[in-house]
């Protein structure tokens, strides 16, 4: 991990092909107003339709495509989550999930920068990072917590597993580390793909060394919930009838990132 | 001084308490407020279970597995229950603190026929028993039920109405509960003092006009005076005297549940509610600790042996009756917490000690614990409800920000969630009426769906091959006024029969001599409906009709905002049908005892059986499948998760529904924090949110579904797998498959 990319400021944002760039409207999926696993407390989450990973254990792959979202403004998510803006001031927050908010980062970053002006409210961008170029270090002012998903530590794997690169995710987090933006660190266990001991003891290696920006880390066993979703879309899911993480192996990958004095659930 | 403290009261009974008022006259709540001592605190100084309380539960425990087996362990068929019936009977003799059972053995059930014997022969013949020839004689030759009452005045169109279930669940075969008796009354002042009050109360009208009421009134009087001697000859036969006040902790329990006891001695109702004693028990027993004479071991043992008491309490019922009511319901509903009208949080440790039992005997849904829910509670007992909700799901709540302008700071709950001043209001039960059924009936101009009968004369149907909102509305407006004087008829008649053939001797002897009665009427239906018309005003619905020409099924074209997902446009059709409905109940020209008319948006579990009765709707809900629980989002429709459902519920006005608007969120623990305080504090702000939007009730289920799937195929792993639907806890293991996989078809709000 070259710690200089870290320091050296990103290229000028550039919309990467595919990606949406527009503040006029954007692509919503759903959201969910009842969950507290999306950061801190109560969440108003909005899944964001688009992303362009294709993992292999992806539960929402309903959200992969940006048109299949319903077309939306600002002025309707602030509609949308109005009515629960002073619960969620006391309870906890919204977090903007996906598919991958960063497909529409102006969009996104419109809806934080209103969420938080106009409603008060905690934010939290759930994202695996790999399009943060697009967007300025100012971008991120409205943003509150990142949870970073990063789904493998080996580059091959990552490829694989995801059908896109590594570095540009191990860059956001350098990137969130100069910014000092609190990190959730988010690691999804699948066995036999990403329960090496080696591949997590590397990640958490990356992970101790991003420092104090780190305030947890969220091992999430694998689950098979999202079959349904592949087979409503007509698609083979690769990890079809798939075995569950073990009680016994999540905990020993959420051993090695303790160990590194790591706070982990 | 009043005459109770001049002769009858020993003076230590009441030795350092406060306050006159309560002692001149009957005044439970003057006697709480002026001695309570609210706790702040968390519940760190709890006290576990004892060697002796585990041995009783224990030995309980094995006549529970065997009643599982057999669906009814014994029955008492030789004779009807009254008061003094029975011997004594004991789980353990040795070792109970706090005794009394409703027969002479434990898990053995009694027999009222006074509420129809059809019903106890039936429940009977269902377990294996027989009735005692001279019990059937007696009551077909000699003594007539209030079954019998009832149906000799019905209509034809009530008896039509009853039978497609337009209109259902009726106390009409069965006792209507719904009543608490005062049984602190007993505890604070003795039988014999309450006999004396009584006594003046009945000479204070004996100069007055004998018309119909006061007669009524004089001849139940005399009944209530009796059935205080029988309480005490029934404590007697445990070897206590309770003609006096109690002078101790354990006395004071002891008394409170020996009237209590009486009560289900006495009658099988529907629902039969404890109150709200844990805060008025307190007082006896921090009495006790100040004195030495207790200990925090001691007192948690006491309400341990009192609960185990009361998840023992067990009714004769047909397998009709438990798949209506889904399982072996007793609603021993306790009201806990809450807040005083001066401020003060009505939470004592007695409040935390109560809930523990949840921790100390293990997860059940008797009694029924309902948590008093107000954003003014202390931190630290809203953190403890929300733990023992996040581990055992066998906690519901109610709004007391929105009840105590109505009732006061001394009501409690019967059943669910109908609220009632303790001592000094009771009500009519309604059961309820399926406003989704009626829904078809305007479609269909009053014909059944299903029998192709008609039950509601004089309408015409709708003819046009696409519902138009305004046609629909009109007919349904005019259906909805034959169905509300239609229940209201049969209401009067349940009620009057009731009182004439059943009445409730020991529990209205602890009531005030005057009383406010409410005539609680009730709606089912109201997601399905709600939707339907959304349906109907935001697509299209196409009428599909058999050969009759009957319209038996609907085509829905495009989409409809469903009722759940905090949608004005939806949920305003809920308000309205709920507001609606009230005001034809209200115009009824006739209310039995000038009774006030209330409804309730709630199902107690019936919602299965309700879908199975109504056909085909036209929100695309297929025949047969069944309802949402009470004030609940129709299954699947609530996409917005458990925040948007619940602000949607709580828009339904409390106003419009008096006897309670219930609401069932489930969440899987995984979806409401990584730790378990985080789940608690989680699951409190929520409270306080819910409640601060005017959400009046709900019950929280915190489990994941595999845990239930797994539980239907291996019941004897999970006998005390506690699931909360709709105003009330069940055993999971106790429901019917079909039951089952409603309860795992439900939205679990947990992300995928």
């Amino acid at each position: 991990m070259d710690i200089h990319r870290a320091i050296t400021r990103p290229p000028k944002a550039h919309a990467p092909a595919g990606t949406h760039s527009s503040t006029d409207f954007g692509y919503l999926h759903s959201v969910e107003s009842g969950a507290a696993v999306d950061g801190p407390g109560m969440r108003f989450v909005f899944f964001m339709a688009g992303c362009l990973f294709r993992c292999v254990y992806c539960h929402n792959p309903d959200t992969w495509k940006l048109h299949n979202g319903r077309k939306i403004t600002v002025d309707d998510a602030l509609a949308e989550i109005k009515p629960y803006a002073g619960f969620l001031r006391m309870a906890g927050g919204v977090t903007i999930s996906g598919g991958e908010p960063l497909m529409q980062a102006p969009f996104v970053g419109e809806m934080f920068k209103r969420f938080k002006n106009e409603l008060g409210l905690h934010t939290a961008l759930d994202t695996q990072g790999y399009l943060h170029a697009s967007v300025e270090d100012e971008w991120f002012d409205n943003v509150d917590l990142v949870l970073l998903d990063i789904k493998h530590s080996d580059p091959e794997t990552y490829q694989r597993l995801t059908a896109q690169p590594l570095q540009p995710t191990l860059d956001f987090a350098h990137r969130l580390q100069r910014l000092q933006k609190p990190i959730w660190l988010r690691y999804v266990l699948v066995p036999g793909w990403t329960d090496g001991h080696d591949d997590i003891a590397r990640l958490a290696d990356f992970v101790a060394g991003l420092g104090s920006i780190v305030e947890r880390v969220e091992v999430l066993p694998f689950h098979q919930m999202g079959t349904q979703k592949w087979a409503q879309l007509g698609m083979d899911y690769p990890l079809a009838g798939a075995p569950t993480p073990t009680p016994e192996s999540t905990a020993e990958a959420r051993s090695i990132f303790a160990e590194r004095g790591l706070t982990v659930f | 001084m009043g005459i109770l403290s001049q002769t009858i009261v020993p003076a230590d009974a009441w030795a350092g308490f406060k306050g006159d008022k309560w002692r001149d006259a009957v005044d439970v709540r003057d006697f709480i407020q002026n001695n309570y001592k609210p706790y702040e605190a968390d519940g760190a100084f709890l006290a576990g279970p004892t060697p002796r309380t585990l041995k009783v539960w224990e030995t309980l425990g094995v006549l529970l597995a065997e009643e599982r087996k057999k669906g009814v362990l014994d029955v008492s068929a030789d004779r009807a229950s009254t008061i003094t019936a029975h011997d004594a009977g004991y789980i353990a003799k040795d070792i109970e603190l706090i005794v009394g059972l409703q027969t002479d053995a434990p898990l053995k059930r009694a027999i009222m026929p006074n509420g129809g014997l059809r019903m106890v022969e039936n429940g009977l013949e269902a377990f294996g028993f027989e009735l005692d020839p001279s019990v059937h004689e007696v009551w077909t030759k000699y003594r007539k039920s209030h079954n019998q009452g009832i149906f000799d005045v019905y209509s034809p169109e009530i008896l039509a109405a009853r039978k497609s279930g337009v209109i259902t669940g009726l106390p009409d075969a069965y006792g209507r509960g719904r009543i608490i008796g005062d049984y602190r009354r007993v505890a604070l002042y003795g039988t014999d003092a309450l006999r004396a009050f009584r006594l003046k109360d009945f000479r204070a009208i004996e100069n007055e006009v004998f018309n119909d009421d006061v007669m009524r009134l004089r001849e139940e009087m005399s009944e209530q005076y009796r059935a205080l001697d029988e309480l005490k000859e029934m404590a007697a036969k445990y070897g206590y005297d309770i003609s006096k006040p109690a002078t101790n902790a354990r006395e004071a329990i002891q008394w409170t549940y020996f009237a209590y006891l009486a009560a289900v001695k006495e009658q099988n109702g529907a629902a039969m509610s404890l109150g709200r004693v844990s805060t008025f028990l307190d007082i006896y027993i921090q009495r006790d600790i100040d004195a030495g004479v207790l200990t925090e071991e001691q007192a948690q043992e006491l309400i341990d042996d009192m609960i185990i008491k009361l998840r023992i309490v067990r009714f004769l019922r047909t397998p009709e009756y438990d798949q209506l009511f889904s399982g072996d319901p007793t609603w021993v509903t306790e009201s806990i917490g809450g807040v005083g009208e001066d401020g003060r949080p009505l939470v004592t440790k007695s409040s935390f000690r109560f809930l523990h039992t949840l921790y100390n005997l293990g997860p059940a849904p008797e009694p029924n614990l309902t948590v008093l829910w107000s954003t003014k509670l202390p931190e630290g007992f809203k953190n403890f409800c929300a733990k023992v909700s996040a581990d055992t799901s066998a906690i519901q709540y109610e709004n007391d920000d929105l009840m105590r302008p109505k009732w006061g700071d001394d009501y409690g709950i019967a059943c669910c969630v109908s609220a009632m001043r303790i001592g000094k209001q009771m009500q009519f039960f309604g059961a309820r009426s399926n406003l989704a059924k009626a829904l078809l009936y305007a479609i269909n101009g009053g014909v059944d769906e299903k029998s192709g009968a008609v039950v509601a004369k004089g309408f015409e149907p709708i003819t046009g091959d696409v519902l138009d909102y305004d046609e629909v509305m009109a007919k349904f407006d005019k259906m909805m006024d034959w169905l509300a004087k239609t229940y209201v008829k049969a209401l009067n008649t349940v009620h009057y029969m009731h009182d004439k053939y059943a009445y409730e001797r020991i529990e209205m002897a602890l009531h005030d001599r005057d009383i406010l009665r409410t005539m609680a009427c009730g709606i089912a239906g109201l997601s399905v409906a709600a939707d339907s018309l959304s349906a109907i005003k935001h697509a299209k619905v196409k009428v599909i009709r058999n050969e009759a020409g009957l319209a038996v099924d609907y085509k829905i074209e495009g989409t409809y905002p469903a009722y759940g997902n905090n949608d004005d446009s939806v949920d305003s059709i809920a308000v309205w049908l709920t507001e609606t409905f009230m005001k034809k109940v209200a115009s009824q020209p006739y209310f039995y005892r000038n009774s006030m008319p209330t409804q309730s948006v709630l199902t107690i579990t019936s919602n299965v059986v309700y879908g199975k009765k109504t056909g085909n709707t036209p929100d695309g809900r297929r025949a047969g499948e069944p309802f949402a629980p009470g004030a609940n989002p129709m299954n699947g429709r609530d996409t917005k998760g458990f925040v948007a459902a619940g602000a949607s519920v709580a828009k339904i006005p409390y106003d419009a529904a008096l006897d309670g608007i219930s609401w069932t969120a489930s969440a899987t623990p995984d979806s409401l924090g990584r730790t378990s305080e985080e789940r608690a504090k989680n699951l409190a702000n929520c409270l306080d949110a819910y409640t601060a939007a005017g959400g009046f009730h709900v019950n929280v289920n915190v489990f994941n579904r595999d845990t239930l799937v797994h539980a239907m195929d291996h019941p004897e792993l999970y006998p005390q797998l506690t699931v909360r639907v709709s105003g009330y806890a069940v055993n999971f293991v106790k429901l019917t498959r079909e039951q089952q996989l409603d309860v795992i078809s439900r939205t679990f709000h947990s992300k995928m």
